[in-house]
């Protein structure tokens, strides 16, 4: 949206009144996805805008060097950002990073995995694992853009935990894993329909039919 | 006569809780038994779940800091401190050296208040009734100072994105030496009750054994780590808050049993004293506030910070999109994570000690559920 400033400029107002309002609150979700920065935009404005998307320097350590030469085109971008050390890698390369990075790099930990959903975006999802390593003291995140739909490949068979971390991540975005030995709920009801945390969905929105059946509220929201 | 009895069938499916009074809280459990033996079990879980993830991305970054309270409510003041941190850090703030002082002392002394409740409910799980009531005197101390400093007991709401709200009152540096003064001894205390207890070594030693290799395969951390000899404590492996400028031990033990658990956990106690009384020797005069807008607006990014809370690393990983409320915010819980091991640990275990493993886990279904 914001783009559409910069070829209107002459006749301003008419196309900014619907469009512009929204513009410094929400920028546009695809912000991780392209580490340049729109110059366009910001030498129009006069207030000094926050970059819109993520300022994120390359990382060039050993590590990512290594994985480069190892996975090529497997990993799209190593970044750190705040002192924090990022991969985006190819959905399908997730997996056999995570697992290069358990055997041949000590990543033994497998802190966490979790989603991010931009609805905006034709990879909708954010799929991000966080993985430690107790011997070197170092934390990175691997992360993959998938589209609704896709079924990444399970981690279960690198790292048990991502049992658990996954089936959330199925229950709250609707994410299935391929291969996953359990995939099921975990903290909402089995029938539940619907995924409480993808974007269309209202923080007031709930199951109204499993409510209504299995609690017997009338739900007033 | 039938052909078979239910003497003929072996095994037996038992559902314990939701509403059982040793699985702290909502925790329910199906267990598959072979007489007394356990051949596998199901938990399940989400009882408490409300959306703690999604209400996050409906406030602003300030009114989400009351809702962490209510994750692991046992200890508040560790989860408020990691999402401060974790704001802080998407800001590129750090708090001030008071702040950061004061913060130490209040964490710790609810990593105290956190393990006296492990320790009273897991004793009286076990069958030992009096440990409880001497956990509750002296955890009661500790929550007072709590109550004098910012008026809450539990879901305290100590800190603020930045720094701290209040400063500390007349008398704060002095409860706190008290408090260290009263309660070492009673550490002791409790050890004289239950260390060379035979009944408490009988029912703990070797049960639920889960080895260093298993807690990383499981991502377990916390005390239950340390309880199989992995020296990793957060607070030294990347130190927050000027955890670097204490001295203090990793308390670690070998077997990775219910009974190691229990000695590393008193160890820590010992140890969080030990932190308080540096930190209250030296609390820096200055400011208590960092550099924080009234309106907290983070750039466009995200950050992972985690802490070690008392059950193991809390994190919190934040997507802003540079908008006053959260883009995403999740809760990386120890104890939803610790407690995918529990199937492990009482496989092939007895009946009889499914309470005893599941104490020793220490978990908190507000924050497993969220």
């Amino acid at each position: 949206m914001a783009d559409e400033q910069k070829p209107g400029g002459s006749q301003a107002p008419p196309p900014e009144g619907g469009a512009a309002p929204k513009a410094p609150a929400k920028p546009p979700p695809d912000a991780a996805a392209k580490a340049a920065p729109k110059p366009a935009a910001a030498a129009h404005a006069a207030p000094p805008k926050p970059p819109a998307t993520m300022a994120a320097t390359p990382w060039d350590g050993d590590l990512a060097r290594e994985l480069k030469e190892r996975f090529g085109d497997g990993i799209a971008q190593t970044s750190t950002y705040l002192g924090q050390n990022f991969i985006v890698a190819k959905p399908d390369a997730a997996i056999p990073v995570l697992e290069y990075l358990k055997l041949e790099a000590d990543f033994d930990y497998l802190v966490d995995i979790t989603a991010v959903d931009w609805p905006k975006r034709p990879e909708r999802f954010d799929l991000v694992y966080i993985v430690y390593s107790f011997s070197r003291n170092e934390r990175v995140r691997i992360k993959t853009y998938i589209a609704d739909g896709f079924q990444p490949e399970t981690a279960v068979g690198v790292h048990l935990t991502a049992n658990w971390l996954e089936r959330e991540v199925f229950d709250m975005f609707g994410i299935e894993f391929a291969g996953h030995p359990d995939m099921r709920r975990i903290l909402l009801p089995e029938e539940w329909q619907g995924y409480p945390l993808r974007k269309e969905n209202s923080i007031l929105l709930q199951d109204q039919r499993w409510v209504q059946e299995n609690l017997g509220i009338e739900s007033g929201q | 006569m039938p052909d078979s009895t239910f003497l003929d069938s072996t095994e037996l499916v038992l559902n314990m809780g939701p509403q059982h009074p040793s699985t702290h809280g909502v925790l329910r459990v199906i267990l598959k038994l072979d007489g007394e033996k356990v051949l596998g079990t199901e938990c399940i879980i989400g009882y408490l779940h409300r959306g703690v993830e999604k209400i996050a991305e409906n406030r602003t970054y300030a009114q989400f800091n009351p809702y962490v309270d209510r994750m692991d409510y046992v200890a508040a003041v560790s989860n408020g401190l990691g999402y401060c941190l974790a704001v802080e850090k998407l800001l590129n703030v750090e708090a001030p050296p008071r702040a950061q002082a004061v913060r130490v002392i209040l964490t710790e002394l609810n990593r105290i208040a956190s393990h006296l409740l492990w320790l009273g409910t897991h004793a009286l799980d076990i069958g030992a009734i009096t440990p409880v009531f001497y956990c509750f005197r002296e955890r009661e101390e500790a929550l007072k100072i709590f109550e004098k400093y910012c008026g809450a007991r539990l879901t305290t709401h100590a800190f603020r994105i930045g720094g701290l709200l209040y400063e500390t009152y007349d008398g704060f540096e002095q409860d706190v030496r008290d408090f260290c003064d009263m309660f070492l001894p009673k550490v002791d205390e409790y050890e004289e009750l239950l260390t060379n207890n035979r009944i408490w070594v009988g029912r703990l030693k070797n049960v639920g054994v889960l080895n260093a290799e298993e807690c990383k395969e499981y991502g377990v951390t916390g005390p239950v780590l340390r309880a199989a000899g992995v020296k990793w404590d957060i607070r030294k492996a990347q130190p927050y808050s000027g955890y670097e400028k204490y001295e203090f031990e990793i308390p670690t033990a070998q077997n990775g049993d219910t009974y190691d658990r229990y000695i590393v956990r008193m160890q820590e106690m010992r140890q969080s004293v030990r932190i308080m009384r540096q930190a209250v020797a030296a609390i820096p005069e200055g400011p208590i506030m960092g550099k924080v807008g009234k309106v907290i607006k983070p750039a466009v990014g995200e950050a992972y910070v985690s802490i070690e809370a008392p059950k193991g690393e809390l994190g919190y990983y934040i997507v802003s999109d540079g908008s006053t409320q959260p883009y995403r915010c999740r809760v990386r819980p120890p104890s939803f994570v610790n407690l995918q091991a529990l199937d492990r640990m009482i496989r092939g275990g007895l009946i009889a000690d499914v309470v005893a493993v599941i104490g020793t886990l220490d978990i908190v279904l507000g924050e497993v559920d969220r």
